[in-house]
């Protein structure tokens, strides 16, 4: 007895100092520079968009970034699904998961993993599994801050 | 200018998405949450339409504007309709992407195969 619980506390330990060894080679500010550089390049040309698909479709600006929208959700369906979002995933992080190509990304993922539990069962009960929260806390957030805003500052 | 307004803010939020992710224990569920709830909460007082006037594309497209976008149309419908307003509104400007992304991921997920 006393002899496996030692054991276990060897083992544990030298996990611990292999995970801590890989964890120090991981580098945080080249994950931040990467995520800063990828996310900046997916905002700026989701500027382009807007003003590629106003000019060229004569929309107003608004239609053109619900149009943009649709887009980058499209390339990102079509990349989870294809298979390999999920490794620019892993190297850019952040940098795809902040804007709203993590969003369809995690429906994406969820619906193809559970694909094979059927249709009802599997794809229709957890597409939401990870997008729901922050549908769920949008809706929340956005009822309760605008209830104050409401009947504190009136409304628009 | 708008251009590099854009790259400047979408790379700021995804660098701070990206600094709480290492130092911490939440994973990107949480962070994704965490950011709707304060878009939502600067345009409570209309922070986010100023930024959106000065950066364009740039703000439009971080998980933020999810949260910008519902507590608008909220606001916007609630002009109109009162109180219930804020009820009736607040899909108005997201259904788009919401409705897009689950056509495409269903749509995408009958057709292609999982990889493992």
């Amino acid at each position: 007895m006393f002899h496996i619980s030692n054991g276990d506390s060897m083992k544990d330990l030298r996990y611990e100092r292999i995970a801590s060894n890989h964890k120090a080679s991981e580098n945080k500010g080249k994950n931040g520079i990467v995520a800063f550089v990828s996310g900046g390049i997916l905002g700026a040309l989701a500027e382009g968009l807007i003003n590629f698909y106003s000019s060229i479709f004569d929309i107003s600006r608004n239609d053109a970034t619900s149009i943009m929208i649709v887009t980058f959700i499209f390339i990102a369906s079509l990349f989870t699904a294809l298979g390999f979002f999920d490794k620019l995933v892993n190297r850019f992080k952040c940098g795809l998961l902040i804007p709203i190509t993590g969003f369809a990304h995690a429906m994406t993922s969820s619906a193809m993993d559970y694909k094979k539990e059927g249709l009802v069962y599997g794809i229709g009960m957890n597409i939401f599994k990870l997008a729901g929260s922050v549908i769920l806390y949008g809706v929340v957030a956005a009822w309760f801050f605008g209830m104050i805003r409401y009947f504190i500052g009136g409304a628009l | 200018m708008l251009y590099f307004n854009s790259f400047l803010f979408c790379g700021f939020i995804c660098l701070m998405g990206q600094l709480i992710l290492d130092n911490s224990k939440l994973t990107p569920g949480h962070i994704t949450s965490l950011f709707v709830v304060i878009g939502a909460f600067l345009d409570t007082f209309s922070i986010y339409d100023f930024i959106i006037k000065k950066v364009g594309g740039g703000a439009l497209i971080p998980i933020t504007s999810f949260g910008h976008s519902l507590i608008h149309g909220a606001l916007a419908k609630s002009n109109s309709m009162g109180f219930m307003g804020l009820l009736m509104g607040m899909f108005d400007l997201t259904a788009t992407g919401i409705t897009a992304a689950i056509i495409f991921s269903f749509v995408f997920s009958l057709i292609f195969k999982p990889k493992n």
